[in-house]
């Protein structure tokens, strides 16, 4: 108790004496606030952005479906050399069959032929659309919602009937106004009439991969008019029962596509599997890298800032020599001195913080219209600690100059 | 019972290679109550005295024992703690915080010593009004006038209640008249049982104490008491109201 009173009134008599001190240099405080404001926002912005794209990336994703497995000629990511790829057999609808049949464990799997055309409506032209063909099956292994309509029958895809859905970017492209229902569409110059419109699945992260802007018909059409199975590969999507059979289910799917290709033990496969975990993996390594960059170079207005901090309590305490004689002819100790000065580069600091704070704020909601986000609690909190340290360590220097001072040099400055 | 006890205390500074000795070898005890003045030429180490005095400086060489106690021995905060407690400060430059009212700058030490705040302003007010100030608590330096100023320095050294007030040229700032009221200022604490070391270069001031020191190129070239003491009248208004 006998040591901690005098603290407590020393620090509360640092308070106000840093107070006074700001007060008494509005400009140079302001102007070294500056610093801190824009180190602070842009970290927080930055950090809010970055969650912004993370948000879009993982809703995005989720689109593909983390329990969809994509048996490909082709690999999303692969070591392997591209032309040993382009080697490999086209997988066909003949294998696709024996594939239905061999597999116990997935609840739905479906063959996919993908076609890129223009979509046209009227006057309205969407160009080079990315064009998902297969059967009924399909959307079994998606999590598609409709806006309007349904996705396609069996019996329309046994048939190859010219029926389409849409994405809901596509139709917002051609059908502003949402009355696209039952309408005819070109698809590469063929009437197809439109069955389904889907809400809105993905996140633009995934550019042509976003169901959104892609059209789903029966993959007879597309056989018929823009692919032909002796040079176009179809797809498998097979779905498990849950993401936590997905691993059974990978494993078994190995098994029975080396057994159609027969492959003999020891045989590369001549196949991929493809699932969102690698498009994961890819995109955590690049968000790692840019955010490793982006918090280096916020990091360093930050740190420049701070410079300019210590700078201003040289200055600070330079000017104030004479005060810091009186102080200690007054009985103040090092400590005293120290937590004053201390004190002051904090507030700067804290106060540099909140201002950068609330611009973090506003730049945030303007990010918010493009991308979904919002400033978190952390960033809020790491901004506000993140300004305090600053505050400390470029205080310290500056403070411990002053509360080594030799009392009488100190009165004795002119 | 002596309060203050030097023996052979030197004071060396260095600067380059040239060793400028402040004092050589000085020696004396100051007793509870006493009323001291130290004279001497400019340059004689009458402020550097006063700093060891004070233990805002340390001594080259010799022995300081404060109350019985070792100061040369103390650390850094025990110093600070000693300053805090024991001595009262008066500066000839004033030394106010340019900032904070008359009250604020009373009140300092205090907090220094962990008082607190009722506490701390009732005693600092008191104190401003026993100096005479009691209508002038809430300005601030820039707003008071010189001997204002000086009055305020005095209650900032009176307030902790110490065992000694030092002043080094209290006076020499201040236009004669201002001057006999700091003067008669510091006759009335004398009187309430202070003790008192005061630098000055005038004759007519250092006769308002007990005891004469002169020093001469760091040493004491005399230590006399004073034979016919001028003890202050009341001579203004102002004095007379506050006594
Ligand atoms: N920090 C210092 N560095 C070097 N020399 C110093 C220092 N402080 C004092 N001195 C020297 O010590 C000597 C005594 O100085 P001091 O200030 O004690 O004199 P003084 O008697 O108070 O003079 P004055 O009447 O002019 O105030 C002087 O020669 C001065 O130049
Ligand atoms: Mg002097």
């Amino acid at each position: 108790m006998k040591n901690i009173k005098p603290l407590i009134y020393e620090l509360k008599e640092g308070l106000i004496i840093a107070l006074q001190a700001l007060r008494a240099n509005k400009v140079r405080s302001i102007l070294t606030m500056l610093g801190i404001v824009i180190g602070i926002t842009s970290v927080v912005t930055m950090s809010t952005a970055i969650r912004g794209i993370d948000n879009s990336f993982q809703s995005g994703i989720s689109a593909l479906g983390s329990d969809v497995l994509y048996i490909d000629k082709w690999a999303w990511f692969s070591n392997e050399d591209w032309w040993k790829i382009r080697n490999r057999k086209n997988m066909t609808l003949d294998e696709f069959s024996q594939f239905k049949q061999l597999v116990q464990t997935p609840i739905a799997v479906a063959p996919v032929i993908n076609s890129r055309q223009n979509v046209k409506f009227g006057d309205k032209v969407v160009e080079n659309v990315f064009l998902n063909g297969s059967n009924a099956d399909y959307v079994k292994t998606t999590n598609f919602t409709f806006d309007l309509g349904r996705f396609y029958t069996e019996s329309e895809s046994n048939g190859s009937r010219y029926v389409c859905v849409l994405g809901s970017e596509i139709a917002k492209s051609l059908f502003p106004m949402g009355n696209g229902l039952d309408k005819t569409v070109k698809i590469g110059g063929v009437n197809y009439r439109v069955v389904g419109i889907l809400s809105e699945q993905g996140s633009f992260i995934l550019g042509a991969f976003n169901p959104d802007n892609q059209v789903f018909m029966p993959m007879g059409t597309i056989f018929k008019h823009f692919a032909n199975e002796q040079r176009n590969t179809i797809t498998f999507n097979v779905r498990s029962k849950d993401n936590a059979s997905i691993e059974d289910t990978k494993i078994e799917a190995e098994g029975v596509m080396r057994k159609i290709r027969g492959l003999k033990s020891g045989e590369e496969n001549n196949f991929s599997i493809n699932q969102q975990e690698g498009l994961l993996d890819n995109y955590n390594q690049t968000v790692g890298v840019i955010q490793v960059a982006g918090f280096f170079i916020t990091g360093l207005s930050l740190f420049v800032g701070a410079i300019g901090i210590m700078n201003i309590m040289f200055v600070s305490v330079k000017e104030r020599t004479r005060e810091i004689g009186v102080r200690k002819a007054l009985g103040a100790k090092r400590r005293t001195i120290l937590s004053q000065f201390l004190l002051e580069a904090s507030i700067i600091c804290l106060l540099g913080g909140l201002i950068g704070l609330l611009f973090a704020v506003l730049l945030s909601s303007l990010i918010d219209r493009f991308i979904t986000t919002s400033i978190q609690f952390e960033a809020v909190t790491l901004a506000i600690m993140i300004s305090l340290i600053t505050g400390v360590v470029a205080g310290l220097a500056p403070a411990y100059t002053a509360a080594k001072l030799d009392p009488v040099e100190a009165l004795r400055y002119e | 019972m002596n309060i203050i006890s030097i023996e052979h205390i030197r004071k060396m500074y260095k600067i380059g290679d040239v060793e400028v000795h402040a004092l050589r070898d000085v020696s004396l005890t100051i007793n509870r109550n006493e009323y001291v003045a130290i004279m001497g030429p400019s340059g004689s180490g009458k402020s550097t005295l006063m700093n060891m005095l004070g233990c805002l400086d340390t001594p080259t060489g010799g022995k300081y024992d404060f109350k019985g106690k070792n100061v040369s021995l103390m650390s850094d905060n025990e110093l600070a703690e000693i300053r805090n407690r024991e001595i009262g400060f008066v500066f000839q430059t004033f030394n106010l915080l340019p900032r904070s009212d008359a009250l604020h700058n009373v009140e300092l030490p205090l907090i220094y010593a962990g008082v607190g705040s009722a506490e701390r302003k009732e005693r600092a007010t008191r104190t401003l009004i026993d100096v005479g100030l009691a209508d002038r608590i809430h300005h601030k330096p820039n707003e008071l006038s010189g001997g204002q100023r000086q009055r305020v320095a005095v209650a900032r050294a009176l307030v902790t209640n110490p065992a000694i007030i030092l002043a080094d040229e209290p006076t020499g700032n201040l236009d004669s008249k201002t001057g006999d009221e700091i003067m008669y200022l510091f006759s009335q604490i004398h009187a309430a049982g202070n003790t008192i070391i005061l630098v000055t270069h005038e004759e007519f001031v250092a006769q308002h104490a007990e005891r004469i020191i002169r020093l001469k190129d760091g040493y004491i070239s005399s230590d006399e008491m004073v034979q016919n003491r001028t003890i202050p009248k009341l001579k203004t208004e102002e004095n007379q109201q506050t006594a």
